[in-house]
């Protein structure tokens, strides 16, 4: 059968304009480091094309009026971030069975290096984390900002809430000082009153009837992979989400009317 | 909000949002501002408060008090608040599973276009209300501190029973101060008033019996005292019979 000939390729497909404004090229020694940085971005964006999201996340606009306010949630992220960061050094040293949890925090506030330090802060980031989540959502809810169409993103925000508590309530025991052992008990009782699945969950929380050695490596499985994970996952989605529908300007914020905004264009010219 | 009043919102915010600033570098300079701010309070916490650790968990040890972290402090005082037994299921996981509900599904039932908390009167009061509810329940909870003493004058049929048997009440009431019953339970004038009953008279509603099959096998959210007797049966004895004593 005959076959058509294939097109010649262009001459030379491959070498780019140059860019604009830089007529023969890069020539101080700073230009060609701005040019090497620019091939390596290029090479990764070609690849990933990945700018383009990242313009859309950083360069979208954000509504007349934002003001402290809206930096509370981004200031959770960042004390979550703090947790995390802290949590892996900590899980370094920390051994997860009942005979050698205590001391193996011991170790750490008395040999390792900065070690309470780290500690200190993991413990007191908590509160701080839990709470900025509380000032986040107070100021979301006084600005109205879960009505449409930022529905879903209050929905996410109060899972995120959930496992932010529960997060706490892991974490507490795994210390395993008296405090920390006997709270946790009581307040696996508690859960194990509930309706229902409340007696389920309490077991699912010891890993089985009594309080052993098990528990402590459950809730250390819970504290440090189950939970974190999903909460990473949900926050991800939370931000999708912001960026997606934006940030609410405040409610007492109002746009001009369009009257009023073509006379201001028509002035401005 | 139906349709018309959806569509009027979105062409606000559109307006708003073309009239705004781009969120690099503008926004991000604030969220770092406010980044940096939180690290300087976490790291001035950690240095100042450190992260001290109590003595190691010993489930027979009887010196202990169950204290949650302080933002707990609330969700453990709703169950002093509601105190009838047949209460104490809604208290620990009815109310807050309803409030949870409502929560989650707020953007559902209010609907309202309207955004001004000054002209949102009831979701406004509402939120003010559960704030300060909450942050009361907090500083009660933070106020009832960690109960270690308990002081009962010795009853009179107890005394008449030579001074062994005072003896023996005085350590039983020492034991129960340092196994943090108090938390829960009032004897006399010490302890808290729930979320337990009262244990002031408990010997004259319970027989020893009874009172150490509860100790062994109570109900949640009491913590179960069954390694306590095992591992030292004198103590345990001692508790029980003071408990029986109180008449
Ligand atoms: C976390 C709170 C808590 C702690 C700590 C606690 N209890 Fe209780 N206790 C309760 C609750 C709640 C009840 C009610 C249970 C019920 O209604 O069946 C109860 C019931 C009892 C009863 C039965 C009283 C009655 O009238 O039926 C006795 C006796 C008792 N506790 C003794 C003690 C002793 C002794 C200690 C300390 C060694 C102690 N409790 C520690 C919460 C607690
Ligand atoms: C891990 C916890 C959370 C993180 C990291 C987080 C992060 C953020 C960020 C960065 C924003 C952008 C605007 C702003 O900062 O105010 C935002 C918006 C929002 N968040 Fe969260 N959030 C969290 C928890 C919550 C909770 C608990 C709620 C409410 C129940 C919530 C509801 C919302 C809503 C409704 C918006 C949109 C606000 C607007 O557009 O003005 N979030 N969140």
């Amino acid at each position: 059968m005959a076959k058509l000939k294939t097109p010649t390729l262009p001459s030379n497909p491959l070498t780019s304009p140059k860019r604009p404004g830089k007529a023969y090229g890069p020539s101080t020694p700073l230009e060609h480091g701005a040019e090497a940085g620019i091939t390596a971005v290029d090479w990764i964006d070609e690849r990933t094309s990945l700018s383009g999201g990242l313009r859309w996340m950083m360069f979208r606009k954000v509504p007349k009026g934002t003001n402290w306010f809206y930096t509370l949630g981004s200031a959770t992220m960042f004390a979550f971030l703090s947790q995390a960061v802290t949590g892996v050094f900590l899980a370094m040293y920390y051994d997860p069975s009942a005979t050698r949890a205590y001391e193996s925090i011991q170790h750490i506030n008395n040999d390792v290096f900065l070690g309470e330090f780290v500690h200190g802060m993991h413990k007191w980031g908590s509160s701080v984390m839990v709470i900025l989540i509380f000032l986040h959502m107070g100021r979301t809810f006084f600005f109205g900002a879960y009505k449409y169409p930022r529905e879903l993103n209050w929905v996410i925000g109060v899972a995120l809430l959930v496992m932010t508590m529960t997060m706490s309530f892991s974490g507490y025991l795994l210390p395993f000082d008296q405090r920390s052992y006997w709270a946790t008990i009581v307040g696996v009782n508690i859960n194990g009153t509930g309706p229902l699945v409340g007696p389920y969950l309490s077991e699912f929380l010891r890993a089985g009837p009594y309080f052993g050695a098990t528990t402590l490596s459950r809730f250390y499985a819970i504290h440090m992979l189950l939970v974190p994970g999903a909460i990473a996952a949900l926050m991800g989605f939370h931000l999708y989400l912001v960026a997606k529908l934006g940030t609410t300007a405040p409610p007492w914020v109002r746009a001009k009317s369009p009257d009023a905004l073509r006379e201001q264009k028509v002035s401005d010219l | 909000m139906n349709k018309r009043e959806k569509e009027a919102y979105l062409r606000e915010y559109g307006v708003l949002k073309s009239q705004g600033k781009p969120f690099f570098p503008y926004a991000i300079a604030k969220d770092s501002v406010m980044a940096i701010m939180v690290m300087v309070v976490i790291i001035t916490m950690s240095i100042v408060l450190g992260a001290e650790l109590g003595p190691k968990a010993d489930p027979t040890s009887t010196t202990y008090t169950p204290r949650p972290e302080w933002y707990f402090f609330f969700l453990f005082e709703l169950l002093r608040v509601i105190k009838p037994p047949a209460l104490v299921p809604l208290a620990t996981i009815g109310v807050p599973t309803i409030c949870l509900i409502l929560l989650f599904l707020l953007p559902f039932y209010d609907r309202g276009a309207e955004r001004r908390p000054e002209r949102r009167p009831i979701a406004t009061a509402a939120g003010i209300f559960t704030i300060c509810a909450i942050g009361y329940l907090t500083y009660l909870g933070a106020a009832a501190g960690p109960p270690t003493e308990i002081d009962i004058p010795v009853p009179a049929n107890v005394r008449s029973q030579g001074s062994a048997a005072v003896a023996n009440f005085k350590s039983g009431e020492q034991v129960v101060a340092q196994s943090g019953c108090a938390a829960c339970h009032k004897f006399g004038e010490n302890g808290n008033a729930g979320p337990g009953p009262s244990l002031t008279r408990v010997g004259a509603r319970l027989p020893a019996q009874a009172i150490q099959r509860t100790l062994i096998n109570p109900t949640a959210p009491m913590p179960s005292f069954a390694t306590l007797s095992e591992q030292s049966p004198k103590q345990f004895e001692q508790m029980v019979g003071f408990l029986a004593a109180l008449k």
